[in-house]
């Protein structure tokens, strides 16, 4: 099974920690707000993807099973 | 502009039906495949109660929930709204979450400017739209009927008085509720029109869960565009066989549209699927088309003349029947200034709620503005160029908003502008050297007059 992280672009207010914690799938555009990779989260990053969904400030982001 | 107009039925159907006889018991169907099925022909009344009943009877009831919805599923019937989504797939989804629980809502919000299809039906053939309302009911096995109008054609269309008509002569099961929808381009996106219509305001959320999973005061709800509504009442009455023999195998049945054409005209007028696009609007004064409405795309009017009214045939070219609006652009006009005034008010139009939207369309609307020399609020260039990055600004903040919104609204706004930047390459490289070959010409594309408030969102 492969997990994918997601935004909730509504519950986000770009706060940008999830690019501090996450910057190999995630990085901010130029007004601060996530851009996540198009990729499924590899087996070496799951921890740092569940303490990027954890610790967001807005709880905007999620790890669900790939679309 | 003129308003909504009962047009011609101008289309002329690819496979002419065969008239078969209606389902309704001595009564003959509308011939098959001739047009208009929806709209009373011309001459004929069609907003009264006995002037419907007298063309198309009672309430076809099935009797019991679900019944109908293998008829639609075999008609093939797909969403007017603009999505073409299977409508059988969501009687499904609804009939099976709802559980007595469901609520069907007819869709009038109509918050595209340049279409007044919903408005010419409610106006022409109210009761075809709530024949359709009752039969969806019925379908889902619905506890409540709403009725969800744009705010202005609510107060001209008296419904309520029809729809306490026809309770009171026991046409309706249900009591329909009518709910104002503000005049927003995306007041009619379901989830935000279940947001409004369970007494929120009318902006998107983020999904899922779908509306047919948990919509207006999180019951299963349907949500269908009024025209697929009256189309599905047709097919309860006349059939699925009846229904195919306009449009083609793949996209069966007519729909209604809103031509605008150079001339500056607009009607509404009833086309089947398959159409040629040169018999719904003139391509011979016209450089362009704009096919889709505001989410669409421009295709140019050489290309237009070879393309029928086809998800088939449109759908490569970024476009889509959409809720059936074209527009062929005057060749006296400029194709970017147009397609930059309707992008100032789209960003405008953005609910505001998801980062890349609330900052991606504005920015990319200032770009094509400046690129279009309407820099100056209301004026024009004047000659000035704009700056030579102008255009690498735009294509790269174009791809920071695709697909990063909760709806379709930053996504259909750069694809509307990029096929702008692809059919009007030559106006982009003249406004370039800050020239503009089009004249002082008025907007060609309506747009709202005076800007929305925070206030009309509910």
């Amino acid at each position: 099974m492969t997990t994918r992280v997601q935004v909730n672009p509504i519950a986000c207010s770009g706060h940008g920690l999830c690019a501090e914690l996450l910057p190999e799938l995630i990085t901010l555009d130029e007004w601060g707000y996530p851009v996540i990779a198009d990729q499924p989260v590899p087996a070496r990053l799951a921890r740092e993807a569940r303490r990027a969904v954890t610790d967001c400030p807005a709880l905007a982001l999620r790890i669900a099973e790939a679309w | 502009m003129s308003p909504a107009t009962n047009g011609p039925a101008v289309a002329s159907p690819l496979m002419p039906g065969p008239g078969t006889a209606g389902t309704w018991p001595g009564r003959q169907s509308p011939a098959g495949g001739g047009l208009p099925r929806l709209l009373p022909p011309a001459g004929q009344p069609g907003g009264d109660l006995a002037a419907h009943l007298g063309r198309h009877g009672p309430v076809p009831y099935r009797g019991e929930a679900a019944r109908l919805i293998p008829e639609v599923r075999a008609a093939g019937l797909t969403g007017r709204g603009g999505a073409a989504f299977p409508v059988h797939r969501k009687l499904e989804a609804v009939a099976a979450a709802g559980q007595g629980r469901a609520i069907v809502v007819g869709n009038a919000a109509e918050g595209e400017p340049a279409s007044h299809k919903d408005e010419a039906l409610l106006r022409l053939a109210p009761h075809l739209v709530l024949d359709g309302l009752q039969l969806a009911a019925e379908a889902v096995g619905a506890a409540r009927a709403v009725l969800y109008v744009r705010r202005d054609v609510h107060a001209g269309t008296r419904l309520e008085e029809k729809m306490t008509q026809r309770y009171g002569r026991g046409l309706d099961r249900l009591a329909v509720e009518v709910v104002p929808a503000p005049a927003r381009f995306l007041a009619g996106e379901e989830s935000a029109l279940a947001s409004l219509v369970s007494g929120g305001a009318a902006v998107p959320r983020f999904t899922p869960p779908r509306v047919f999973e948990r919509g207006v005061d999180g019951r299963p709800t349907l949500v269908q565009n009024v025209e697929t509504l009256a189309h599905l009442a047709l097919i309860a009455r006349y059939g699925p066989g009846w229904f195919r023999a306009a449009g083609t195998p793949d996209e069966p049945g007519t729909m209604l549209c809103t031509l605008h054409q150079a001339d500056g005209s607009a009607t509404v007028a009833e086309a089947a699927f398959g159409t040629p696009l040169a018999d719904l609007v003139s391509l011979s004064s016209a450089t362009a088309v704009l096919v889709g409405g505001y989410h669409g795309a421009w295709i140019p009017a050489a290309q237009a003349s070879r393309l029928r009214l086809t998800n088939a045939m449109l759908r490569p070219l970024g476009a889509f029947t959409g809720a059936g609006v074209l527009a062929a652009l005057p060749a006296d006009r400029c194709g970017l200034v147009e397609t930059a005034r309707v992008a100032r008010y789209l960003a405008l139009e953005s609910a505001g709620q998801c980062g890349p939207c609330l900052n991606g369309l504005p920015a990319v609307a200032a770009a094509l503005a400046e690129l279009a020399g309407l820099a100056s609020e209301g004026g024009r260039g004047g000659g000035r160029r704009p700056d030579s990055r102008v255009v690498s600004d735009l294509i790269r903040w174009a791809g920071l908003v695709e697909g990063r919104g909760a709806c379709h609204h930053p996504d259909g706004t750069v694809r509307f502008i990029g096929s702008a930047l692809r059919v009007f390459e030559a106006e982009v490289r003249e406004h370039q050297r800050g020239r503009c070959g089009a004249g002082s010409s008025p907007p060609f594309l309506p747009v709202p007059a005076g800007p929305s408030t925070d206030a009309d969102w509910s």
